[in-house]
């Protein structure tokens, strides 16, 4: 978690991503930063996302982001 | 001969006036029904504005937005978008810079309007579209307008800091639009899919090749393209045939790999601008669509959209460059050496430039950027030719195609957005704690880089560099330095930085 914690504020700093369950449905996180999200995620935690994760529900915060790593690692 | 834009709207209208002219998530429109809203607006705003007089428009690309924009026009004015996500500083520059008494908002937007540091008349989008059009009115603006007149402006990054407004006339959007219809056969059997902002003049290309041909233009929502399932569904559902998309808007649906979900079967054109094309991502589209026609376009906005393109004919390996291709009819497009000498041979590197009825009319309001890059042909000693002189530096290959080589100044290309370095640079120098900066572009992970010297963290110099810079044009990446190298000359050592960063 602390990990992503990481690439998470290196990506947007200006982001409470403590705080924050509303990344996409507000809008805070724009398709570059998923792009850069996604890239980073993938080689940090060795992880292949399929498409149909790529959704509003696991990019919503950051613990929804790290269950779906745990998954994706399992 | 066509005048106006308004032309080909009413030619659609009399031809297919019961199809779609426009959908978004919500809403549809006609033909029919754009020229009577049109009509409508056009009165109600025409009795507000003079002629020729730029109508800022804070609203998001939409049903509601494209009435609007029609309005604007039947009333004699011209139109520029403006993008609500911006920081205010921003806005209220590209305010100042059209010295106008007029700002249209749609009501999500009404907090911000009330914001701006802007002192004339502020409508909401719902108090026009109500009344009725007052038929003469409209055709004494009509006999008034001519081609040569604004139909719209685009700001782009400026050096100085200042956004610069790009201004251009109906007269070079009909002679771009006929030659790119007609070329890559854009019909009313097409369904366009229009990706990019209407603030950016790549949408200039879907609007009007819908307008001129009776194509509907499906506006697609900027969050699909966070979420490439849904963004594959829209284009699917919706049947779109036509993509005239930002390069790096077609590299998020590869990098995600969204053909995995779903192949949208309708799709047959792909046209792509906006900066380099990846070949692993065009080869990745063509492995899932092999039948479609792909194009590479190029040109920047002072030209109208494209002056050059490149039907993708042949396989193309990982490491071989893409042309940018040929000029399009009446414009001619030459490159220059670095004493104004005409370049004709092969491989010789030289400076893009253009000339024709596609350049663009010049920065609003702002005569020294204007005379700086739209000037006489070096190479015509005889009468008035303006060029616009790209900053884009190319060569011819083997096949006399021109192929982009890079560009001349600090200007880059980011997420498909033209951004002046230097006026990153400017907003870092505005943080109080900066004592120097320098910023630089690493190509291949897409990054802005920025280096600085001063006592701020790089969370705190994200957050002011907020309230100065749109999203886009916020540093990826900082380097806190001690002190800034200096080369002999005594200018910041940019190589001595770009070792640091990738070491």
């Amino acid at each position: 978690m602390e990990e992503l914690m990481e690439i998470l504020e290196d990506i947007r700093p200006d982001v409470d991503f403590e705080e924050c369950t509303t990344l996409i449905d507000d809008k805070i996180l724009v398709s570059f930063d998923i792009l850069s999200i996604i890239s980073e995620i993938s080689d940090a935690f060795d992880i292949t996302l399929s498409p149909a994760d790529i959704v509003a529900e696991n990019f919503n915060s950051a613990e929804a982001l790290w269950d779906m790593i745990c998954r994706l690692r399992d | 001969m066509k005048k106006d834009i308004l032309e080909y709207l009413e030619h659609s209208a009399e031809c297919f006036p019961d199809k779609p002219a426009f959908e978004d998530e919500e809403k549809s429109c006609t033909f029919k029904e754009l020229v009577e809203a049109g009509r409508v607006i056009g009165t109600e705003l025409a009795g507000k504005i003079t002629m020729n007089q730029p109508v800022p428009v804070l609203m998001e690309k939409s049903v509601d937005t494209i009435k609007l924009l029609m309005g604007i026009v039947y009333a004699g004015g011209f139109y520029v978008v403006m993008d609500a996500t911006h920081p205010v500083g921003r806005l209220n520059s590209i305010l100042e810079t059209l010295d106008t008494d007029i700002l249209i908002y749609e009501e999500k937007n009404e907090a911000l309007a009330n914001e701006l540091a802007f002192t004339g008349r502020r409508y909401a989008r719902g108090e026009f579209g109500k009344g009725e059009a007052d038929a003469a009115l409209l055709a004494d603006v009509r006999f008034r307008l001519k081609d040569t007149d604004p139909l719209y402006g685009n700001f782009t990054s400026g050096s100085t800091g200042v956004p610069k407004g790009v201004v251009v006339s109906h007269r070079s959007v009909i002679d771009f639009i006929d030659c790119f219809t007609d070329i890559f056969d854009i019909t009313d059997q097409d369904v366009i899919g229009n990706q990019a902002p209407w603030d950016f003049d790549v949408s200039v290309k879907d609007i009007y090749s819908g307008l001129k041909t009776g194509a509907t233009v499906q506006v697609i929502p900027k969050a699909k393209f966070s979420i490439p399932t849904a963004l594959l569904d829209f284009l699917d559902e919706r049947k779109v045939t036509t993509l005239t998309w930002a390069v790096s808007a077609l590299c998020i649906i590869t990098t995600l790999r969204g053909f995995e979900y779903k192949i949208p079967t309708s799709i047959k054109k792909v046209l792509f601008s906006g900066e380099v094309m990846p070949m692993k991502h065009l080869n990745q589209w063509r492995q899932y669509l092999p039948d479609v026609t792909y194009v590479n376009l190029y040109g920047p906005t002072e030209i109208t959209c494209n002056c050059t393109y490149y039907v993708v004919d042949r396989e193309f390996d990982l490491d071989e460059k893409l042309p940018i291709g040929k000029a399009f009819p009446n414009e001619t497009v030459f490159l220059l050496d670095e004493e104004n000498h005409l370049i004709t041979e092969e491989d010789k590197i030289g400076e893009i430039c253009v000339s024709g009825t596609a350049l663009a009319l010049g920065y609003y309001n702002n005569w020294e950027q204007t005379n700086k890059a739209f000037v006489q042909n070096p190479l015509n000693t005889r009468y008035r030719e303006p060029i616009y002189r790209t900053g884009d530096l190319a060569y011819y290959d083997k096949d006399r195609n021109l192929c982009f080589a890079s560009r001349k100044d600090f200007q880059i290309k980011h997420m498909g957005h033209r951004i002046e370095l230097g006026e990153v640079e400017l907003a870092m120098n505005r943080v109080p704690e900066i004592i120097r900066c320098l910023c630089m572009y690493d190509e291949k992970k897409s990054k802005i880089v920025a280096f600085y010297q001063g006592d701020i963290n790089k969370r705190d110099l994200f957050r002011a560099l907020t309230a100065f810079l749109p999203e886009y044009m916020i540093p990826n990446a900082y380097r806190q330095v001690e002190e800034m190298p200096l080369n002999k000359n005594g200018k910041i050592d940019r190589a001595e930085l770009k070792k640091l960063y990738f070491k």
